[in-house]
């Protein structure tokens, strides 16, 4: 750790990016997260191996990350909904190729073009795969710039031991919050451990082919079989989430993201009022932090999950409980962004109307 | 002792091509794999493979290769070789890929200059998928979704690619070449030296379209499917050096 600095999350991003050894970065023009892009533009020029390209198309430029991550670099791209769709296809043959790639999405508000406002209405399309076929990626929602830039070093590092595209999901107000950030030792790109499976020409070793395609039924199968044993050995060693006053609760509010902040804010006001309430934030959302989620509900028998869309993550937060307990849901889509008063009254008139506040 | 006059070339794996009798990527493929061993760059050189009948290339082309989503090859080529510069990175890619639904990969990295080299493979039609309309297929030319041929007010006239890649600044050789005969084959393994060596002294962009027979879905015999190369293709693909900056650039 070094010295505090104030930054703009989207610098945070772009910075922690190029201090975890990311030497390559491709991407296309779209608010609100065009700062990311100029700070990489900015930091990869600074840099003699630093490799900045602006891409013709969201396509382009996730198919650029693919070749650099072929050539073993650690690569970064970035966008906002409807250019993450667009993306999709190259995140699908990453999942398949088994190739290291950082994926950040700061989302708008949709669907179609929406709007440029904070929303978190891609949680299907982020941890459901995204694209075509059968696979998933890693998703982490940080939830402050410091956390921006600890979250996008995991990324790096989940992408490289892993083999797999991990994703970070943002919004816009992630994006633009000014905070104090204290990054970690910044890491040689030279001095990491070479990837196996890196194309530089086949000199003194058998030539090596990176692909996705497997025409017989029972290789794919075994393809499929190999990432989810993969993906089920993620869900055992990164899942993890924040809690938060979760010990005495009666009624503990699930959000992340910039959606926990503000349920943070709401959970403290209704805490002076005397309600036992506590929050739950789940910092992957991919693997989701199931267990935690059912332990908590050892203790609490009601769930508010509260997100800036009309439902989603709530699913994720059903399947945890298995029916174990009741789960409420607030939601806020299309780009508004509540304020810890808004929630804490809803948080009130649930709690009272559950009768929690008896003994 | 008799002297060997033809062999396997180093970088052609002992396997046997699935393409159908009278394709031309099995010639194609042969002239490449020639060339990269008489360029010494075999082991420096990283191949990106299409979507297509010649996504199977890593079966036979013995180099590091690295597979691209449909039409994609420039912008992982590009990828690859910013990494890399050292490296020789080419595509291969057909008509459909290329001149299709990579359109825009292609032409951006032609116009950025990238030092890439690609080996353009026209067939004039979508070769895998059956044998569909593609943007290179010939006015009046039958396809699966062309009954009764190319219709230039419904379906537009065929694409030339090449010939639009030539505008762009950053593209510096470019040649359309067949194999349908002796002479032509010849001339298609010079056109791809002069365009791997244009990457080699790093001028930039370099791409060799070849003319290329799918007798299958011409459904034509092997050797009428050359023949047709001749008396009917090249008259809207004519033969010939279609950009060469190569001594201007040196």
């Amino acid at each position: 750790m070094g010295e505090k600095l104030l930054m703009r999350g989207s610098h945070v991003i772009g910075e922690a990016a190029v201090r975890a050894g990311c030497r390559f970065y491709a991407g296309y023009p779209i608010t609100p997260q065009n700062e990311l892009t100029e700070y990489t533009a900015g930091a990869m020029a600074r840099l003699e191996d630093g490799v900045f390209i602006q891409a013709e198309s969201e396509l382009a430029a996730i198919n650029m990350v693919i070749g650099a991550s072929m050539a073993g670099a650690r690569a970064m791209t970035s966008s906002s909904s409807p250019g993450i769709s667009l993306k999709q296809e190259g995140i699908s043959y990453l999942a398949a190729q088994e190739l290291p790639a950082v994926i950040v999405n700061t989302m708008r508000g949709g669907p179609g073009l929406g709007n440029i406002a904070p929303s978190q209405g891609d949680y299907f399309q982020a941890t459901r795969g995204g694209g075509h076929g059968d696979y998933r990626t890693i998703v982490l929602a940080p939830a402050s710039g410091q956390e921006l830039a600890e979250l996008t070093r995991k990324a790096f590092e989940y992408a490289d031991k892993y083999m797999t595209p991990v994703v970070i999901l943002g919004d816009g107000m992630m994006g633009q919050m000014m905070e104090p950030v204290e990054f970690p030792d910044t890491i040689d790109p030279d001095e990491l451990p070479p990837r196996p499976s890196v194309l530089d020409g086949a000199g003194g070793r058998p030539s090596r082919i990176i692909k996705s395609l497997y025409l017989d039924p029972s290789m794919e199968e075994e393809h499929n079989w190999k990432l989810t044993r993969k993906y089920e050995s993620m869900a055992r060693q990164i899942s993890r989430g924040e809690e938060y006053l979760t010990a005495d609760a009666r009624l503990v509010v699930i959000a992340y993201g910039t959606a926990a902040r503000i349920a943070k804010g709401a959970v403290r006001r209704v805490r002076d009022m005397g309600l036992k309430v506590g929050l739950f934030r789940p910092i992957t959302l991919w693997p989701y932090p199931k267990r935690a989620v059912l332990e908590i509900s050892r203790v609490s028998k009601d769930f508010l999950v509260f997100e800036m869309s009309t439902g989603q993550m709530v699913e994720d937060v059903k399947l945890a409980l298995e029916g174990r307990s009741n789960v409420h849901f607030y939601g806020r889509p299309g780009g508004i962004i509540s304020t810890p008063d808004e929630i804490s009254k809803v948080i009130n008139s649930l709690y009272h109307r559950r009768h929690l506040e008896e003994d | 002792m008799a002297k060997k006059v033809f062999q396997r070339p180093k970088y052609l794996k002992e396997t046997v091509f699935h393409y159908c009798p009278g394709c031309g990527h099995s010639i194609i493929h042969r002239l490449v794999a020639e060339v990269l061993e008489e360029l010494d760059i075999g082991e420096r050189v990283i191949a990106v493979p299409p979507a297509g009948c010649a996504v199977l290339a890593y079966n036979y082309i013995d180099v590091d290769m690295g597979e691209a989503p449909h039409g994609r090859g420039a912008a992982v080529a590009t990828g690859i070789k910013r990494v890399l510069p050292d490296r020789i990175v080419f595509t291969y890619q057909g008509d459909g890929d290329i001149a299709g639904i990579g359109t825009a990969e292609t032409i951006h990295a032609a116009n950025r200059g990238e030092n890439i080299t690609i080996i353009f493979v026209n067939n004039g039609v979508y070769g895998m998928t059956g044998g569909q309309m593609a943007p290179t297929t010939l006015i009046g030319q039958n396809s699966t979704t062309t009954p009764g041929g190319r219709d230039i007010g419904r379906d537009g006239a065929p694409l030339d690619l090449s010939q639009m890649l030539a505008i762009a600044r950053g593209s510096v050789y470019i040649e359309r070449t067949a194999v349908n005969s002796p002479k032509n084959i010849r001339r298609t393994k010079r056109a791809i030296t002069k365009a791997f060596k244009t990457q080699m002294e790093g001028l930039g962009f370099s791409l060799v379209e070849i003319l290329s027979p799918c007798p299958t879905n011409w459904k034509m015999s092997p050797v009428e499917a050359a023949g047709w190369i001749e008396e009917v293709m090249t008259k809207t693909f004519p033969l010939k050096v279609i950009k060469d900056e190569v001594g201007k650039r040196n």
